[in-house]
């Protein structure tokens, strides 16, 4: 079988998934409307007055099903069996959606071995032509059609994508048929859970600009709907939006980018974007920002919104409103991540673009920092790991920036198993405890749900850099291009080192709070521990152990000695992060890493050495001096303030953007239309309306005035005349009569 | 000679005349036949979409007779990539809006089922006309039957809204019709006989400065059909009054004929003044603010109605931005992006006319949570709000993306601030969704509520297939639109863009 020519299903499927259920799910899992659904107010009015009017016309509506059930309000009474009594072909719902997922990994691993051993490896399948519109004046004065394919890139990039998001989907989908399945909505949940897998590997798969574009909005809104998934609640469906807008202001930064892409090289796709930006070269990069730095850097700017990069990164840690499977998937591992894969994917034009690189490297770099200073704060344990999430996208924009690609690439890669790892590790503890998310609230759970305390502890050993594990390879390196890179500087190195020891710091005092010291719990709580099922932690386990061994694929180059395939990141990414004509240049800069061993080889001892600091002192105030936490606050309750409250930026964009700009010009010009602009349409009418009730005035009493007196004169003067006209016969005859008598008198005297 | 186009033209009159025959107290069998009038009405119009052929040059199913030869006023009737889409939506549309009706008018069903059939056949009218004098007699005839339909059938402030409604056009119609007789002397003028012929006025040749008057005079007629800032002020009265089918219609197939008598009027009739410097920058200036304006209002309304309908402002900006790019895309784009508006926001009105239907109040904050009751209405108006806010592989972006891709080639900053109105839209489209559909149940009276019937899920159905289909495959799409739009970026501007093969220019057509 020639899995090349069938890339294109490797998304086909999750779509098969995700319609199968949209459209026929609620037959699978029927329902009706929860308790949850209704407010307070009403919930009690009903108690008091009787069901609704008109509910006899739809009894479904009220069914008892135990439906809508977010595991954070989780009651300890659910899990009596008759409760979850669902309906058995609720279990074809996961076995549906999971195994669409299945049948993606396995093509796209098939896909790979094919391509390994293409030469050159990459291989392109167009479907068809998708906006074939009509010609266009190029900046250059040519002239070319706007089109843009339906079609699919499998290379080597796109490889490590479809891999690390099938792969990491399919675990947590098994997870998610333990996690859920407490929940209402479980068809919806699975099946937006696959729409995000199609539209996420759309993204990776797409030859084009525009078709990546597709899937860049999808999975946004496929976030949006997950966020919102327990949509009862109003910070559920406000964080939905505030995601899918804040994103969507990234989303304008894409559209011109690729505007601009269009009218500067007449076409979206890559592989022609490439060739041409190969072939004019150094001569499009003469100017400082010319088109191809407006490019790059709009681009930049879509991704700090799908990425969560300053200033568009508030949306991500409300994210957590969402189930915490979709966290770990679509705000961790996947999705968040396609910032960075876009503009690796684009590394041929921001090579021509050093003005907007170290721009990339300053903002990943502050990012970093930002998020990891503010994670030291939080109590909700998914927040930290939400902070941690941004922190760790910032060092991946810090590789981009300074034109590490594959670092990036494999910092998004390690980043994927971890993380994931740690949110579902989150979850599990979350459901452990009923709903409590709070870490002031935990506690000693390490012997009571161990599965999960092993593998997270995996996981933050790994994330913390802690040498060996998956996340100590990729930050690392990170670190050493900071330094090494033309374009890095100590000064990025230092906020990268800082934001280390941070990392390790604040991982390291979520881990005590949650599984070490006494316990915080209830007593009604801490009877109710339990370890999750195994469908839930077998993700957690296969997930450790991708933590620890994925990073090996890219063992820094001073380790000389071990075989090639402990280098195979950097060289299977080779063809897309240093094209060819680079390629002298990087033999060069290879030559210079061995330069360097002995630097290398301090500052990875250095990272290694803060990273243990790092723990060290999270252990000793979260577990042996549990008084200074607090101390500390009050010593400083400004610093408190300002992390406690995200820096003020929510508040700030808050006020500035929705407040005043949005909502205040909404209003403005809402009045400006009824009393402005209508206005004067209805000023017109009522000026029409006068000035005829003028007219009629006149009318009525000038002119017909006049008239009506020239009438009244007359029939004045004409009263004599009508005084004689009686239109009496009697008094014609009498005065026929009398006049005869007086004409006769007269005469007849004679 | 094929008489297709007068079938497809007479098929609403026709069954209007027979539903006037049958007996008002039937109401039943009147239903029954404006459906079935509606229903054939838009299967005689569907070989037009089978047997167009898009490389063919020129009008199609052309019929041209004599009508009132003193005036030389021909009956001429043809069909071009623009007509054809717009016909297709309107016969489309209009059966939707006449199956949406059912329950919903129980007032003098007779005359309210006469009357949309009229419009229908107005509007096709409008479409098909290629006489100017023909063309403007179906543009007043749709004035008719749509006040009556707003001031006897529609809301509470029914009457104000249809006077508003009928002034406004009718002061339109007015200035257009002093620019038709300009046109009309001067072609005798330069050529010894009268013509309303659109393919005729063609070959005049008025001197620029006259040009541009004449300009104004149909742009106003236009832009207040379309309507454009600040001509819209008639819009959100009409519209919010109106009963759902009026809306529809209003929204679907009206708001296209003030874009349409630009594209097929203003800019071949007067190429010189379209290309003008300052009328450029006027009409663009006027729809930005339109696309913003219409945004920033739309985000306040408090009537769900009235939301919808300030929508329709600053989608229709997107339209004139196109057209007034002046070049193939913009031009392509504006037209796709005219059948996308009449499918997002007719399914958008009709979302409305749903639960007024139910409640009987358009006041967004009196629903909220509805998602729970109404799960199958709230998955389509989820689905007519993303194809409203533009989501790729759905009808809207296709469009937009076109549109903005023409604005981007004339002028960036245009297209940067078109990109701000899609920011907007995203927001009052979701927070009106997050207001009426998400959240818990609230008011007692929404947890009754019934959702879709078949008839009504058979209402939105066609209209969900075919956004996505545009979204999906819109090729077939800019096929039928790149002889007729190539030709007029010719005429305005003659040069720039290579005329596809086998197109001969309008003026080598006609001499």
């Amino acid at each position: 079988m020639n899995a090349l020519d069938l890339i294109w299903m490797i998304p086909v499927f999750p779509l098969l998934g995700a319609a199968v259920m949209l459209l026929l799910g609620r037959r699978l899992d029927p329902q009706g409307v929860s308790p949850q659904a209704l407010s307070d107010a009403l919930r009690a009015e009903l108690a008091a007055g009787g069901p609704p009017a008109d509910h006899h016309h739809h009894p479904d509506n009220h069914g008892g099903h135990a439906a809508h059930h977010d595991p954070a309000h989780h009651d300890p009474a659910h899990h009596d069996p008759a409760h979850h009594a669902a309906p058995a072909s609720r279990g074809l719902v996961g076995i549906i959606c999971a195994g669409c997922v299945l049948l993606s990994l396995l093509l796209s691993i098939l896909a790979t071995v094919q391509l390994a051993a293409l030469s050159p490896r990459s291989h392109e399948v167009i479907l068809y032509d998708w906006i074939a519109a009509l010609p266009m004046a190029l900046t250059n004065g040519q002239v070319a059609t706007l089109n843009a394919q339906l079609g699919f890139l499998l290379d080597p990039l796109s490889a490590v994508m479809i891999l690390t998001v099938t792969g990491i989907s399919f675990l947590i989908h098994i997870y998610s048929i333990g996690y859920m399945q407490h929940d209402g909505g479980y068809y919806r949940f699975f099946g937006y859970l696959n729409l995000f897998v199609f539209f996420m590997l759309l993204l990776v798969l797409a030859n084009n600009y525009l078709l990546l574009f597709v899937g860049w909005e999808g999975v946004g809104l496929c976030s949006y709907l997950l966020i919102g998934f327990y949509f009862h609640k109003k910070s559920a469906g406000d964080a939905g939006n505030k995601a899918f807008l804040v994103n969507r202001i990234g989303d304008a930064g894409f559209l011109l980018a690729t505007m601009l892409l269009f009218v500067t090289f007449g076409t979206v796709r890559f592989t022609e974007v490439n060739a041409a930006v190969a072939a004019q070269g150094d001569a499009l990069a003469l100017t400082a920002w010319g088109s191809v730095a407006v490019i790059c850097f709009l681009y930049f700017f879509a991704s700090t919104g799908k990425s969560a990069q300053f200033p568009l990164f508030v949306w991500l840690p409300d994210a957590m409103e969402g189930p915490t499977p979709v966290s770990a998937l679509i705000h961790a591992a996947t999705m968040v991540t396609a910032g960075v894969y876009l503009v690796a994917r684009s590394n041929a034009l921001f090579r021509l673009a050093p003005e907007v690189s170290i721009i990339v490297a300053t903002v990943g770099a502050a990012t970093a920092l930002l998020a990891a200073s503010i994670a030291l704060v939080q109590t909700d344990i998914k927040r930290v790991l939400a902070y941690s999430t941004v922190s760790q996208l910032g060092f991946m924009f810090l590789a981009l920036g300074v034109g590490a690609y594959w670092v990036a690439v494999f910092h998004l890669f390690t980043h994927a198993y971890f993380k994931a790892l740690l949110f579902l590790g989150s979850g599990s503890v979350i459901h452990a405890m009923g709903g409590q998310q709070d870490m002031r609230h935990m506690g000693a759970l390490r012997d009571k749900i161990p599965t999960t305390f092993r593998t997270m502890f995996i996981g933050s050993l790994a994330i913390a850099g802690i040498p060996g594990l998956a996340g100590f390879f990729s930050k690392d390196e990170i670190l050493w291009q900071t330094v090494s890179s033309p374009l890095g500087s100590q000064l990025l190195y230092a906020v990268g080192l800082g934001t280390a020891a941070l990392t390790a710091f604040y991982m390291w005092r979520m881990m005590f709070l949650t599984f070490y010291g006494e316990a915080r719990m209830d007593a009604h709580t801490a009877a109710h521990v339990h370890e999750s099922p195994a469908v839930m932690t077998v993700p957690l386990l296969v997930l450790a152990a991708g933590s620890i061994l994925v990073g090996w694929l890219g063992v820094p180059k001073v380790f000389s000695a071990l075989p090639p395939l402990f280098h195979s990141f950097e060289h299977w990414l080779e063809p897309v992060t240093s094209p060819a004509l680079l390629a002298a240049h990087d033999a060069h800069a290879h030559a210079e890493h061995h330069d360097h061993a002995a630097l290398e080889w301090a500052l990875m001892a250095l990272s290694v050495g803060i990273a243990l600091a790092g723990i060290a002192l999270a252990r000793w105030l979260y577990l042996v001096r549990t008084d200074l936490p607090e101390r500390l606050q009050a010593a400083a309750p400004g610093l408190y303030r300002l992390l406690w409250n995200k820096w003020f930026l929510d508040d700030i964009y808050n006020s500035l953007f929705v407040r005043g700009l949005t909502l205040g010009g909404g209003r403005l010009m809402s009045t400006v239309d009824r009393r402005v602009v209508d206005g004067g349409v209805n000023g017109a009418g009522w000026l029409t309306k006068a000035v005829s009730s003028l007219s009629m005035w006149w009318d009525t009493y000038i002119i017909d005035g006049i008239v009506r007196l020239t009438a009244f004169t007359l029939r004045v003067v004409s009263i004599p005349v009508r005084l004689a006209q009686s239109g009496s016969v009697q008094g014609y005859a009498l005065a026929i009569v009398v006049g005869i008598l007086v004409l006769m008198g007269i005469y007849g005297r004679n | 000679m094929d008489s297709l186009l007068s079938l497809v033209l007479l098929t609403p009159l026709m069954g209007m005349l027979v539903l006037l025959c049958l007996p008002s107290a039937n109401q039943q069998a009147i239903r029954l036949a404006a459906n079935i009038v509606g229903l054939v009405g838009f299967l005689v119009s569907l070989p037009l979409a089978f047997r167009f052929d898009a490389n063919a040059a020129g009008y199609q199913f052309v019929e041209n007779i004599d009508w009132i030869p003193f005036l030389g006023a021909r009956y001429h009737l043809g069909l071009d990539g623009i007509s054809l889409l717009l016909v297709m939506l309107t016969t489309l549309t209009g059966f939707l809006a006449i199956l949406s009706s059912w329950n919903a008018v129980t007032d003098r069903i007779k005359s309210y089922y006469a009357m949309l059939l009229l419009l229908q056949t107005g509007m096709i009218g409008v479409f098909l006309s290629l006489d100017f004098f023909l063309f403007y007699v179906f543009w007043e005839i749709v004035l008719v039957p749509m006040y009556f339909l707003i001031g006897v059938w529609g809301g509470p402030r029914k009457l104000y809204a249809a006077i508003k409604f009928f002034l406004y056009t009718l002061t339109g119609s007015v200035l257009m019709l002093i620019a038709m007789l300009v046109l009309y002397f001067q072609y005798h003028q330069e050529f010894g006989v009268y013509s309303f012929g659109i393919q005729e006025l063609l070959r005049i040749s008025l001197p620029a400065a006259t040009q541009q008057w004449v300009f104004w005079l149909l742009f106003v007629g236009f832009a207040i059909k379309v309507p454009m800032f600040p001509f819209h002020t008639w819009l959100p009265d009409a519209h919010t009054e109106a009963p759902t089918a009026g809306s529809v219609i209003l929204a679907a197939v009206l708001l296209k004929m003030g874009a349409y008598g630009f594209i097929r009027f203003s800019l071949p009739l007067l190429p010189d003044a379209a290309n003008t410097a300052l009328i450029v920058q006027v009409v663009v200036t006027l729809s930005l603010v339109g696309i913003l304006y219409g945004a920033l209002v739309s985000l306040v309304q408090k009537d769900w109605k009235k939301l919808v309908a300030y929508s329709s402002v600053s989608h229709l900006g997107f339209c004139t931005l196109g057209i007034f790019s002046l070049n193939p895309n913009g031009l392509a784009g504006s037209i796709i992006q005219q059948v996308n508006h009449g499918i997002s926001t007719g399914m958008l009105f009709l979302i409305v006319g749903v639960i007024y239907e139910r409640r009987h109040t358009r006041d967004i904050a009196e629903y909220g949570g509805l998602a729970h009751v109404m799960p199958r209405f709230a998955t389509v108006f989820a689905f007519a709000m993303l194809s409203s806010a533009g989501l790729p592989m759905l009808n809207g972006f296709v469009g937009e993306f076109t549109i903005l891709q023409g604005a981007f080639e004339r002028n960036p900053l245009w297209a940067a601030l078109g990109v701000i109105g899609i920011v907007l839209g995203a927001a009052y489209l979701l927070w009106l969704f997050q207001r009426t559909m998400l959240g818990q149940v609230t008011n007692r009276k929404n947890l009754g509520l019934a959702d879709l019937s078949l008839r009504e899920m058979a209402i939105f159905a066609p209209l969900i297939v075919w956004a996505l289909w545009i979204g999906i495959y819109p090729k077939p799409y800019f096929d039928v639109l790149k002889q007729p739009v190539s030709q007029i970026v010719e005429r305005v501007r003659p040069g720039v863009y290579p005329v596809p093969s086998g197109v001969r220019s309008v003026e080598a057509a006609t001499r």
